[in-house]
C-alpha cells in the first residue's frame, strides 16, 4: 500500500478474511443477476453484472483522473499563508 | 392551551431567543436549557395545525411569517433533530459564543423554512449568515478569522441577491409570496442565484470547502446541517421542475468526488462529499415530479443525519488526535472503537448500502431521473454514487481509523466524552432505522409515496455497484495506484479570489501607483519651472519687475490697464 508510516493497523489475518469475504460477496451479487428478472430502465442495465462492472470502471477511472488532477491543482500546505 | 402557546411564537424564534439566555445560565441548568430548546421547538411545529398560516400586516403589505405545510415541516423536523443532536454533541464545550451563535443559527434556518413570503425568508436567510460565521471564528485563529470574513462576504452576497431579486419580482408581479417562482424574469433569476450560492452550485461552491473545515470540532457539525439544506428547501419551494437544475445538480454530484480523492484534510473531504450529496437533491428538485421532490426532501433528511454523524466522527478525531489530516492519521480504531464504528455506519449510510438511510432516499432520485429519461444525469449520478463510496465510505473511515499505525494514534488517550458518543449513537440509530423502516420518513414527505426501494433489482444492482467499487479500491491499493495521502493544499475556485484577484489588484494598484507618482513628479517639475520663471521676473534685483518702480511709471502702467479694461468692457 502506498500510504503509510507504521505497520498496518489491522492484523494481516483479519485483513485476509475481510478480503475473502469481499471476493465472495462480489461473486454472489454478480451471480444473482442470472437468477431473477431485472427491471432496469435502460437496456444496458439488463446485462448481467452491469452495475458491478460500471462501479469498478467508474472507481478506477475516478482515481486515475484524480491523480492527473492532483498534478494540476496540488500545492504546498502553506500555499495560502 | 398548548396549541395557543405553540401559535404564540413563529417556529425557530424559540431557539433564537432561547439562545440569548444561555450565557446567563450555569452548569446543568444551562445544559438542560440548551437540550430543551430543540425538543420544545419540535413539539411546537407538530402541535400547530398541518396547514397553519400566520399573516401580519406591515406598512400596507401582508407578510406570511409562518406557513406550515408538508414540505416545510419535513425540513423543520430534521432541522430540530439536527439541532438537538448538535447540542448534545457540543454539550461539554465551554464557550458561550459557540452555543449562542449555533442555537440562533439553527433557529434562523428553522424560521426560514417556515417563511411564507420572500421578505421574511430574506430576514432569516441573513440571520443564518451572521450567526453561523461565529462558529468559524470560534477557532480563534488568524486563519479562521480570514476564512470567516470570506464566508460572510459570500453568504451576505447570497442574501443581497435574494433581496434584489425579491424587489424586482415584487415590482413586476406585486407579489411577495414564496411559492414556485420559476426562472421567468430578472427578479426570479437573481433569487435563483442567491439560492445557488447557498446550495453550492458549481463555481459558486467553494465557500463551503473553504469555511466548514476551519470551524471547531463541534462547530462544523452545526454548520453541516443547516445553510445548504435551507437552500435546497428554497430551491424545492421556488424552482421545482426548473430543468437547468438537472445538469447543475449532476455536475455537483460529479466534480467534488475528484477533489475528495486528493484532498488530505478529512473534514474538507467531507465538505466535498456534502457538495456531492447536495447535487443529488438539486437533480431531484430539477426533475420536479412528485417522486423526485419526495426524493430530494427524503435525501436531505437522511443526509443531514449521516453527514452530521460523519462530521461528528471527524470532530471526535480532531478533538482526540489534534488533526483530521489523513497523512497524519491511521490506526485510531484501537483507542476510539465506538467512534470508528459510528463512522463506518455513517459511511455505509452515505454510500447507500441497502438497510441504511441513503439507500431508501437516493434511489428515489435515481429512479425519478430514469423514469423521466434523463439518461446522462442518471449515469452521472450512478458514477457519483461510486465516488461517494470512495471518499465517504472508504477514505474517511479507513484513513482515520484503520490503514497504518500513526504517531497521532499514539497520542490519543481514548474515546471522546459520553455526550459525543451518545449523539453519534443516536445519529447512527437514525441511519439504520430509516434504512430498515423507511415508512415513517415517507409519511413525512410532501407527496404520497407509492414506491419501495426494496425490490430485488434495486438491492442487487446497488450491492453490485458498491461491492465492485470496493473491489476496485482493493485492486488500486494492491497495484500501488491509489494516491498516497500527502500534506497539501488543493486549488479550487477559491484560488481566483484568494490568489488571482489580490494579484490583479496588486498589479493594477502598482500601475496606478506608478502613474500617480509619475503625474506627481510631472506636476512638481512643471510647478518648479513656473515658480522659477516667476522668480526670475519678480526676484529683487532682477532687471524686470523685481526692481522698485518710480511712481510715474506705476501711474502710467495703471492707466494702460484701465484703458484696456475700458476697451474690453465696451466690446463685451
Amino acid at each position: 500500500m502506498s500510504h503509510g508510516h507504521g505497520p498496518h493497523s489491522v492484523p494481516p489475518r483479519v485483513g485476509k478474511w475481510i478480503l475473502i469475504g469481499l471476493y465472495v460477496a462480489c461473486a454472489v451479487v454478480f451471480g444473482l443477476d442470472f437468477f431473477y428478472e431485472k427491471h432496469g430502465h435502460y437496456a444496458v442495465e439488463q446485462w448481467p453484472g452491469f452495475h458491478g462492472i460500471y462501479g469498478f470502471v467508474c472507481f478506477v477511472g475516478l482515481v486515475l483522473t484524480a491523480i492527473v488532477l492532483r498534478k494540476i491543482v496540488m500545492r504546498g500546505e502553506d500555499y495560502y499563508d | 392551551m398548548t396549541e395557543v402557546l405553540a401559535a404564540s411564537l413563529p417556529p425557530g424564534l424559540l431557539l433564537v431567543f432561547g439562545a440569548a439566555l444561555v450565557p446567563f445560565l450555569r452548569g446543568n441548568a444551562k445544559k438542560l436549557w440548551m437540550l430543551a430548546l430543540p425538543i420544545l421547538g419540535l413539539a411546537q411545529i407538530w402541535l400547530l395545525p398541518a396547514d397553519f398560516s400566520w399573516v401580519v400586516e406591515a406598512y400596507g403589505y401582508s407578510l406570511e411569517i409562518v406557513r406550515i405545510d408538508k414540505l416545510s415541516r419535513v425540513f423543520g423536523t430534521v432541522f430540530h433533530l439536527a439541532a438537538g443532536l448538535s447540542v448534545l454533541y457540543a454539550l461539554k464545550v465551554d464557550d458561550d459564543t459557540q452555543h449562542v451563535s449555533a442555537l440562533a443559527y439553527s433557529g434562523g434556518a428553522i424560521g426560514a423554512v417556515f417563511a411564507g413570503d420572500l421578505v421574511t425568508l430574506f430576514v432569516y436567510w441573513e440571520l443564518t449568515a451572521i450567526t453561523s460565521v461565529f462558529l468559524i471564528w470560534a477557532s480563534r485563529s488568524e486563519r479562521s478569522y480570514k476564512t470567516g470574513i470570506r464566508y460572510l462576504l459570500v453568504q451576505v452576497l447570497s442574501g443581497v441577491l435574494l433581496l434584489a431579486g425579491t424587489l424586482l419580482h415584487f415590482a413586476e408581479t406585486g407579489s411577495l409570496a414564496f411559492d414556485n417562482l420559476g426562472l421567468v424574469s430578472p427578479g426570479t433569476t437573481l433569487i435563483f442565484l442567491g439560492f445557488g450560492i447557498k446550495s453550492a452550485f458549481p463555481f459558486l461552491h467553494n465557500w463551503l470547502q473553504d469555511a466548514y473545515p476551519e470551524s471547531t470540532a463541534t462547530g462544523t457539525v452545526w454548520l453541516s446541517a443547516f445553510s445548504t439544506k435551507l437552500a435546497i428547501y428554497a430551491l424545492a419551494r421556488g424552482f421545482a421542475g426548473t430543468e437547468i437544475l438537472i445538469p447543475i445538480g449532476a455536475a455537483m454530484t460529479a466534480f467534488p468526488v475528484f477533489y475528495a480523492v486528493i484532498e488530505n484534510d478529512l473534514r474538507r473531504v467531507l465538505s466535498y462529499s456534502l457538495n456531492n450529496q447536495l447535487g443529488f437533491m438539486v437533480v431531484g428538485v430539477g426533475i420536479g415530479t412528485d417522486l423526485a421532490i419526495n426524493g430530494a426532501a427524503a435525501h436531505a433528511f437522511a443526509h443531514i443525519l449521516y453527514k452530521g454523524l460523519l462530521f461528528m466522527a471527524m470532530g471526535a478525531v480532531l478533538q482526540q488526535a489534534g488533526t483530521t489530516k489523513a497523512s497524519e492519521l491511521g490506526g485510531l480504531w484501537r483507542k476510539m472503537p465506538w467512534s470508528a464504528g459510528f463512522c463506518i455506519i455513517g459511511g455505509m449510510a452515505i454510500s447507500a448500502f441497502p438497510l441504511f438511510s441513503g439507500f431508501v432516499t437516493k434511489s428515489m432520485i435515481l429512479t425519478a431521473a430514469a423514469e423521466e429519461h434523463h439518461t446522462i444525469a442518471f449515469f452521472v449520478l450512478l458514477f457519483a454514487s461510486a465516488g461517494v463510496l470512495d471518499h465517504s465510505g472508504i477514505k474517511v473511515p479507513y484513513f482515520a481509523f484503520f490503514a497504518h499505525e500513526s504517531k497521532a494514534a499514539e497520542k490519543v488517550r481514548g474515546e471522546v466524552p459520553w455526550n459525543m458518543l451518545v449523539a453519534m449513537a443516536i445519529a447512527a440509530f437514525f441511519c439504520v432505522a430509516i434504512g430498515v423502516f423507511p415508512a415513517p420518513l415517507y409519511d413525512l414527505l410532501p407527496f404520497p409515496v407509492e414506491w419501495t426501494a426494496y425490490d430485488m433489482t434495486h438491492v442487487v444492482t446497488q450491492l453490485q455497484l458498491l461491492l465492485f467499487a470496493i473491489l476496485a479500491f482493493v485492486f488500486l491499493n494492491k497495484v500501488g495506484w491509489y494516491p498516497a495521502e500527502l500534506r497539501s493544499t488543493v486549488l479550487d475556485t477559491d484560488w481566483f479570489y484568494r490568489k488571482a484577484a489580490p494579484a490583479v489588484v496588486r498589479a493594477v494598484g502598482g500601475v496606478l501607483g506608478r502613474a500617480v507618482v509619475g503625474a506627481k513628479e510631472l506636476a512638481f517639475a512643471s510647478t518648479d519651472k513656473v515658480i522659477g520663471g516667476l522668480e526670475r521676473v519678480f526676484r529683487p534685483g532682477a532687471d524686470t519687475l523685481g526692481e522698485p518702480w518710480p511712481s510715474g511709471r506705476t501711474a502710467a502702467f495703471a492707466a494702460v490697464v484701465l484703458v484696456l479694461l475700458l476697451v474690453i468692457a465696451y466690446f463685451a
